[in-house]
């Protein structure tokens, strides 16, 4: 499994409330929440972000909130993975268990810049910046985990589990 | 090697002997929580398992506070989901309007967790209950919807930083200003994933509600969990409460921590968190100088809306009027602290000063309703986050204080201390 797309690129602490703010929470449907992903610091992303896109950010991405609502509206934009040095612990295991790629990787999330063109490959955790022609090796995900994203979440893995399935 | 207080209750309830941090663990669950805005994802979820019925109908807990009383149609309708969800699981723990309340400030309060107890709630700030001595964490709607399912999860077991608190805080040095002082000494991220142990005879000092306030912004440092051991305070709080028989856990002498930081709390002053992270904090005497004038001050939130915060702000109000340019908020968490501030005469205080007294919801917190900010306003707030448009529009600002503070402010019109206004503790 692997993405490739266009970077976007944000500071530290990138807050829940600023991936989704709460006045937009009355609803739930992922598609829904998607247009008005990261409004409060960059008003241009939903117009902006196309399938496989990449979001490249400091430490601490997605502190604050438990709200499931936040890394479900950047998968349903199109984005294909997020890097940064390191996540909050809610949202990362959020990301996981709905099937949203994420990287922990500090060299790429500090060199890459906006608007460079980046591929990720989830299997072999190489993150490769086309723009800048340079490669960065990040812990790939475990096998469960990649069978995770591959289903699109742990439910749905657990469900084909159970089945048999996978 | 020794284990944690975390430790200790994560190895029981994963059935191990022993644990050591970052070993993968799945964990048998006392309590399964969630609110109006998560629990409305995880119903979703939670029929996509297949499971019929949720694991058992007396330790999954349901409260609808974040949008309650409905603020518009769309709130509405995820509440009318959540409503025939709860009641076709027959869940007992189910809590509506008339009867809810702040879900943090309630669960305690409703004797529904217990010192030892092994918690998750989908929602940030459930790592409140390790006031009592509880292993409590936040996690998203699909945990939620999986440990309804099956009453487990799964946990890596965190690493953890000890706080020794030595000494007597000074007069309007509340839980609050610690936390905030110890956020702005660690950072947002400095506690990430690890547990958060309070310790030392600087505890004896802390009320419940003060403990219950600092063990609750533990997620605003990054940690997994905060906790206090269970005290005598806190097993009589948990009896009083009519809690399950508490279990007490201890860390061995031996435990391993990835950093020991202590605090003498008599030399902290009040503090105050600038925007817009929790950890931009300044001394109240630095805040002063810097004469924010706000045009609101919200008292209230599962951080600070228990009844002696609603005393604090009573007390320094009575028989004043806040300034006109203050649009003052005061919210009890719970319908027990409505009343009982009815009760007690803070009720008419409060709406005699010139505020307005609400009956309990999440509301301005969140930026959801009951208080939003327009481009440009400031707020000095008891609250959590101080994050951009976490309150309103994306160029508002929130300045995280005490309760006395923000009562003390709302009657100057800036940031000050109580001391400025001739208040005595």
């Amino acid at each position: 499994m692997n993405t490739e797309g266009k970077v976007f690129k944000y500071g530290d602490n990138v807050d829940t409330d600023v991936i989704i703010p709460a006045r937009y929470l009355n609803v739930s449907n992922g598609d829904e929440l998607a247009k008005y992903c990261m409004i409060d610091i960059d008003a241009d992303f939903a117009s902006n972000v196309q399938k496989g896109d990449i979001i490249v950010a400091g430490k601490n991405f997605g502190c604050g909130s438990s709200r499931e609502h936040a890394p479900l509206a950047i998968k349903c934009a199109g984005v294909g993975c997020i890097i940064a040095p390191s996540f909050a612990r809610i949202f990362y295991r959020n990301a996981v268990n709905i099937g949203m790629p994420i990287m922990e990787c500090p060299e790429a999330a500090k060199e890459i810049n906006a608007g460079d063109r980046v591929a990720v490959d989830f299997s072999t955790g190489v993150i490769t910046n086309k723009t800048s022609k340079k490669t960065y090796k990040a812990e790939p995900f475990p096998e469960f985990m990649q069978k995770i994203i591959a289903q699109g979440g742990l439910v749905k893995y657990v469900s084909k589990k159970i089945n048999g399935e996978v | 090697m020794g284990m944690t207080m975390t430790q200790k209750i994560i190895a029981a309830h994963a059935g191990e002997k022993s644990v050591r941090a970052g070993q993968l663990v799945e964990a048998k669950l006392d309590i399964v929580m969630g609110n109006d805005i998560t629990t409305a994802v995880a119903l979703k979820e939670f029929k996509k398992t297949g499971a019929k019925s949720v694991f058992d109908k007396d330790k999954v807990v349901i409260v609808l506070d974040h949008f309650t009383p409905n603020k518009d149609i769309k709130a509405a309708e995820q509440c009318k989901a959540c409503r025939t969800f709860a009641h076709s699981m027959d869940v007992k723990n189910f809590f509506d309007v008339g009867e809810m309340g702040i879900e943090h400030a309630l669960l305690p309060e409703k004797g529904i967790v217990s010192p030892g107890q092994a918690i998750i709630g989908a929602d940030s700030h459930t790592c409140t209950y390790g006031a009592l001595g509880a292993f409590s964490t936040g996690v998203g709607s699909t945990d939620m919807a999986i440990g309804m399912a099956t009453g487990q999860a799964w946990f890596k077991v965190p690493s953890a930083i000890k706080f020794v608190l030595t000494g007597k805080p000074a007069p309007w040095v509340s839980g609050k200003d610690i936390i905030l002082h110890i956020i702005g000494k660690i950072g947002v991220d400095g506690a990430l994933y690890k547990s958060m142990e309070f310790v030392g005879d600087g505890i004896d000092y802390l009320s419940m509600d003060e403990r219950f306030t600092m063990a609750n912004m533990a997620i605003e440092a990054g940690a997994k969990n905060g906790i206090f051991p269970a005290d005598e305070k806190a097993i009589s709080y948990a009896k009083e409460h009519g809690a399950k028989e508490p279990v007490i856990y201890k860390a061995d002498d031996d435990a391993e921590y990835d950093d020991v930081i202590t605090i003498d709390l008599s030399k902290l002053r009040p503090t105050v968190s600038f925007p817009h992270l929790p950890e931009n904090t300044k001394t109240i005497d630095e805040a002063e100088k810097e004469k924010v004038y706000v045009d609101q001050s919200v008292i209230g939130s599962c951080t600070n809306g228990r009844l002696s915060d609603m005393k604090i702000a009573a007390d320094i109000l009575r028989g004043k009027k806040v300034n006109k340019n203050v649009r003052t908020i005061v919210i009890p968490a719970t319908q027990q602290v409505y009343l009982d501030c009815i009760r007690l005469g803070y009720a008419e205080d409060i709406v005699k000063a010139g505020a307005v007294f609400s009956t309990p919801t999440c509301g301005p917190c969140l930026g959801g309703y009951m208080g939003i900010l327009a481009s440009g306003e400031k707020c000095v707030s008891t609250t959590n986050r101080n994050f951009v448009g976490r309150m309103g529009a994306k160029d508002s600002e929130v300045y995280l204080a005490s309760p006395a503070v923000a009562a003390a402010s709302a009657l100057k019109g800036y940031i000050c201390s109580p001391e400025m206004i001739g208040g005595n503790e």
